[in-house]
């Protein structure tokens, strides 16, 4: 049933107010047709036996009180899901989106709920298989695995593009030729960064298996809280329904918290820290926990959302309440692209949660674990070390700490940079590990299980590291 | 039963008409889903109601039918191996009705039903009985023995009592005639109010510890049974992985793990993990005496509010049967941040950042609800420890939730993100840590370890502690300008460190050190220690002593397996050989 009101008394920032309605229902869809003829699109936010309150996608602007016709069509926000969506470009709100789409809409398979029903933790099965990304700094540091959500945080004139891009681009399940298919939801970003993706897709021809979901920088902010949930709505249908592994790229996660602000302070609610709204926890979690994996269905989506820390700050609401959700984070260090080190990835503040199970023999190899903490460790005493040279000159350190030091110079050069197009798979990236760890005393390998250190280290080689 | 309406829906908060003899804290029907819903607030004829479930596609108009009765749970066996969400929902049951996906207006009655358990009575016709008086037992798992308890309030003689045998728990099982005249008829379970505290005979100061196998909290910052500990620390400074250690290794007969607003992959870890998992003590899977709350972070944000006090209640109800209960929460903040969101949306006036001004309050109700307990009707008595995980905004201590919780508990266990990055695990700050415990659980501690344990702790804490003025020093002058004895004191500071205080929860030997290995650990660094300042009084250079083999030896004790415990003790021999070996060799240069 569509009914029809011309009873708006209040228009504010994104919202409206319309009096006088019946039987609409909280969260139901809102088509506003404007006195040019223009449709605009809404939901109802709030609702009481008189007055609801509606949130408008595209903003408010040329909206009037009097002449806009306000309908409530009875159903909640919805997208036409089908295999069709693979290669196209969509806006916010699953229409194509001109210039990088002017083909005609899909033809939708069914219409689903874009808000998406949690999953119950008792279907969920747990993700252990290993993603091989290419990258050194993650696939021997930050294990990522099918069904994991790990974000990036960038800062401002970072390269998290080209990460994200690479990743795309070489990401695949050891053993296995199937690649991902890709689901690209961008909110808020430039032209040039979208046009970025939207190239180095088509480009390596991962656009065939790409769905691509856009909200740029000057299209309305209210269309960035439909973006994302358009996005994952895409992705489990792809993943569970017709099988196939998804890894959803999200950027950028800061414009959408402030989207989220915009319209918290529009509805004049108390603000939390830095003005955003005491929800915003919960909010994140709805769009981060629809990643995963479910038992006996064969897809899986796996998400890597990007936000840009406000000044490099880890502790912004935005990366903080983020950190709580992801399983894991991987930062980038503005200090290590200064140094010109790519991907400059900070391997002591990231952090994968889902690494454990995901590694190890039948996964990666037996020796990935030991190999990782004493790698660790090894990096931690050379930045240590390297703390210490600058105070007291790097001659007076112990013969020791110069070891640690030139580990961790090497360990940056050799193993966490590697080039735009570098692809190295994961035993190289193993091997590397251990080939940095001789510059060290084989004593001080401290975390490595001795069966295993005498494997792939023998006492022989002793004599020969000590010289190096 | 009353009837009212729906006149505003705001997210989880539906304000309804027409409620005027509701109370407060009733459990409510939303709309012809049936959402299930809690009052609030009333005003008037108003009443303000947090639902459980979402509540997109309601409409002013729709009715709301308040039953009566407060939130309860179902209290009785089938609790142990269940995995509910916070409002006592068995999430394979959910599974099984809606799918791989939770939907709403969902009704899964807590316990099953239709189950049929071994009965057998342990009271008689004609006793009189209270409140927790025992009164038959099942056995509701391979390791657990259900005592099947008069709820509290029952008071009188028992006129019947049903014959062993196989039955359901709604089978009445007992008859009591009380006092008034009124018989009551008592059922293997009854319900109970999740907001309302169990009745206890008397609360006592906890006086064993809780022990988890992890050395730095056995050894360092013990938890006594019956105690409240909390865990603070920012997003990767393994919060949850202490949590699930506590889970499997604390020596506590019984375990409710609260996961509140959590990731949906950890409780699935959980779920898979602990039925695999070995229990140290009866050789039986873990989830055998375990029960799963878990409502993650996407589920209803005011189940997550509920969630808690559903994990409590049910850990009330296995002290009052005698045992020792441990309740891990996590996360405390995400419960706290679900009672900021709906005060916000009642719009009341907000205390710090935005919590609302009862936190405080709440927060300390909660953690009194544990304690080491004589339990009402009999001779027995339980523990129930509670260890609260609590994240705040920005890993930063002054967050509110922090500090109310600190007013409360007796443990703090200070997860510092600078020892996480250096992956020293647990990251439990020795510096900034502590327990009010460790004078109550003197006695057991010189029992158990011998008198000369407390003082071996002190004396390396006060290692540690000069470690860390030390290292400034060192920082600018460097570790070699230092004197020989501080030199000494780095060096063992950094044994205490890697050897000790450093545990790797992946490693199948290193998880769990029993407190006999710990203090035989703890020997041999002292022992070393002891032995090395002998060396140096001789005139030996701090160097040469440093550089003897036998570090790699210390740093091997911690994966010896706990029946080889007597080669952890060989080394202290090792040690003294090649220390005198080494005297031996400088003064006949």
């Amino acid at each position: 049933m569509i009914r029809e009101y011309t009873t708006t008394v209040e228009i504010s920032g994104p919202l409206m107010l319309v009096d006088g309605v019946e039987g609409v229902a909280y969260e139901e869809l809102v088509e506003i047709e404007l006195p040019t003829g223009e449709i605009r699109n809404g939901k109802v936010l709030e609702i009481d036996s008189r007055m609801a309150l509606v949130q408008l996608f595209e903003g408010s602007s040329g909206t009037d009180i009097s002449r806009s016709k306000v309908r409530f069509l009875g159903k909640q926000v919805e997208l036409g899901v089908s295999e069709e969506m693979l290669g196209r470009v969509f806006d916010g709100q699953g229409r194509p989106r001109a210039p990088f789409d002017t083909a005609p809409p899909i033809v939708p398979e069914k219409m689903v709920n874009i808000n998406g029903a949690p999953i119950n933790p008792y279907a969920r099965d747990y993700p252990a298989e290993f993603i091989q990304t290419g990258f050194s700094s993650i696939d021997g540091i930050n294990t990522l695995v099918r069904g994991q959500k790990l974000p990036i945080f960038s800062g401002n004139g970072l390269p998290q593009s080209i990460v994200a891009a690479q990743i795309a681009r070489q990401a695949k399940v050891r053993g296995s030729e199937a690649s991902f298919a890709v689901v690209f939801a961008a909110m808020g970003i430039t032209f040039e960064e979208a046009d970025y993706f939207i190239r180095d897709f088509r480009s390596t021809g991962a656009m065939d298996r790409a769905v691509v979901f856009m909200n740029l920088a000057d299209d309305p902010a209210i269309e960035r809280i439909s973006t994302p949930r358009m996005a994952l709505t895409a992705a489990e249908y792809l993943a569970y329904e017709k099988d196939m592994h998804i890894l959803v790229i999200m950027t950028d996660m800061t414009n959408y918290c402030d989207a989220l602000r915009e319209i918290a302070a529009a509805r004049k609610e108390v603000p939390g820290r830095r003005g955003y709204p005491g929800y915003l926890y919960t909010d994140l979690a709805s769009i981060y926990e629809r990643a995963g994996r479910i038992k006996g269905r064969k897809g899986s989506i796996t998400q890597i959302p990007i936000l840009t820390m406000p000044e490099d700050d880890k502790t912004h609401p935005i990366p903080d309440l983020t950190g709580y959700i992801t399983e894991g984070q991987l930062i980038l260090n503005r200090e290590l692209h200064k140094k010109g080190i790519y991907p400059p990835m900070d391997v002591m503040e990231s952090l994968s949660r889902l690494k454990d199970k995901g590694i190890g023999e039948g996964k990666t190899r037996g020796d990935h674990a030991d190999l990782f903490n004493q790698l660790m460790a090894a990096y931690s005493a050379g930045k240590d070390a390297r703390e210490l040279a600058v105070i007291l000159g790097a001659a007076a350190l112990s013969p020791l700490d110069q070891k640690y030091l030139k580990f961790a110079g090497e360990y940056e050069k050799l193993y966490i940079s590697q080039g735009e197009h570098e692809n190295r798979n994961i035993d190289e990236t193993l091997d590397l590990g251990w080939e940095l760890l001789k510059l060290l005393p084989r004593e001080e390998m401290k975390r490595i299980d001795p069966k295993r250190l005498d494997k792939y280290w023998p006492v022989s080689d002793r004599a020969k590291a000590a010289g190096s | 039963m009353i009837k009212g309406t729906i006149d505003k829906i705001a997210g989880p908060l539906v304000v309804a008409d027409g409620m005027k003899d509701a109370r407060m804290y009733d459990l409510v029907y939303v709309s012809d889903y049936a959402l299930i819903g809690e009052i609030i607030e009333l005003k008037g004829d108003r009443a303000s109601i947090q639902v459980y479930e979402e509540t997109g596609g309601l409409k002013p108009g729709d009715p709301v039918v308040a039953t009566g009765e407060p939130l309860s749970v179902e209290l009785g066996p089938g609790l142990l191996t269940a995995i509910y969400d916070g409002i006592q929902r068995s999430l394979d049951e959910i599974r099984k009705e809606a799918g791989d996906w939770i939907t709403r207006g969902i009704t899964i009655r807590g316990l099953d039903h239709k189950k049929e358990w071994d009965f057998k009575p342990v009271a008689e016709t004609g006793m009189e009985v209270s409140g927790g008086e025992v009164v038959g037992e099942v056995p509701e798992t391979e390791v657990i023995m259900h005592r099947v308890m008069v709820p509290p309030g029952v008071k009188g003689e028992i006129t019947w009592m049903i014959d062993e045998g196989s039955y359901n728990v709604d089978t009445i099982i007992a008859k009591v005639k009380e006092p008034s005249g009124e018989t009551r008829e008592l059922q293997m379970y009854h319900n109970w109010p999740v907001r309302k505290p169990r009745p206890v005979a008397e609360k006592k100061a906890p006086e064993e510890p809780l022990l988890t196998g992890q050395r730095v909290i056995d050894a360092f910052f013990p938890l006594g049974k019956g105690g409240t500990a909390c865990v603070p620390g920012p997003f990767g400074s393994g919060k949850t992985v202490i949590q699930h250690q506590l889970a499997k290794w604390a020596d506590a007969e019984i375990v409710v793990y609260v996961g509140c607003g959590e990731r949906g992959n950890e409780m699935t870890d959980v779920l898979q993990e602990f039925p695999e998992l070995e229990d140290p003590k009866t050789g039986k899977p873990l989830i055998l005496r375990t029960v799963l709350v878990a409502n993650t972070s996407n589920m209803p944000v005011a189940a997550r509010e509920a969630s808690v006090y559903t994990g409590i209640t049910i850990g009330e109800y296995f002290r009052d049967m005698g045992y020792s209960v441990a309740l891990m929460a996590d996360s405390t903040s995400r419960w706290a941040e679900a009672m900021r969101e709906m005060s916000g949306r009642l719009e009341e006036m907000p205390g710090e950042e935005g919590y609302p001004a009862y936190l405080g309050t709440r927060i300390a109700e909660f953690y009194e609800r544990a304690g080491n307990v004589k339990c009402i009707g009999g001779d027995r008595s339980g523990a129930l420890t509670v260890v609260g995980a609590v994240s705040p905004a920005g890993g930063d201590l002054s967050d509110p939730v922090v500090q109310a919780t600190l007013r409360v508990v007796k443990v703090f266990w200070s997860l510092e993100a600078r020892l996480a990055y250096a992956r020293h695990f647990p990251a439990i700050g020795w510096l900034d840590s502590y327990s009010l415990y460790t004078n109550n659980l003197k006695e057991y501690y010189n029992r158990e370890l011998g008198d000369e344990w407390v003082l071996m702790m002190k004396e390396a804490m006060a290692l540690l502690q000069r470690e860390a003025n030390l290292q400034e020093i060192a920082r600018l002058v460097g570790a070699e300008s230092l004197s020989p004895e501080d030199q000494l004191i780095l060096y063992t500071a950094r044994s205490l460190r890697e050897d000790f205080l450093h545990q790797n929860a992946f490693h199948d030997v290193d998880t769990f050190t029993s407190i006999t290995k710990q203090k035989i650990m703890m020997e041999v660094i002292m022992h070393t220690h002891s032995e090395m300042e002998k060396a140096l009084n001789t005139g030996v250079s701090p160097r040469k002593l440093f550089s003897l083999p036998l570090k790699e030896e210390i740093t091997r004790m911690r994966y010896i397996h706990e029946d080889n415990i007597s080669d952890i003790s060989a080394i202290k021999e090792h040690v003294t050989s090649q220390i005198n070996g080494l005297i031996e060799k400088e003064q006949t240069a």
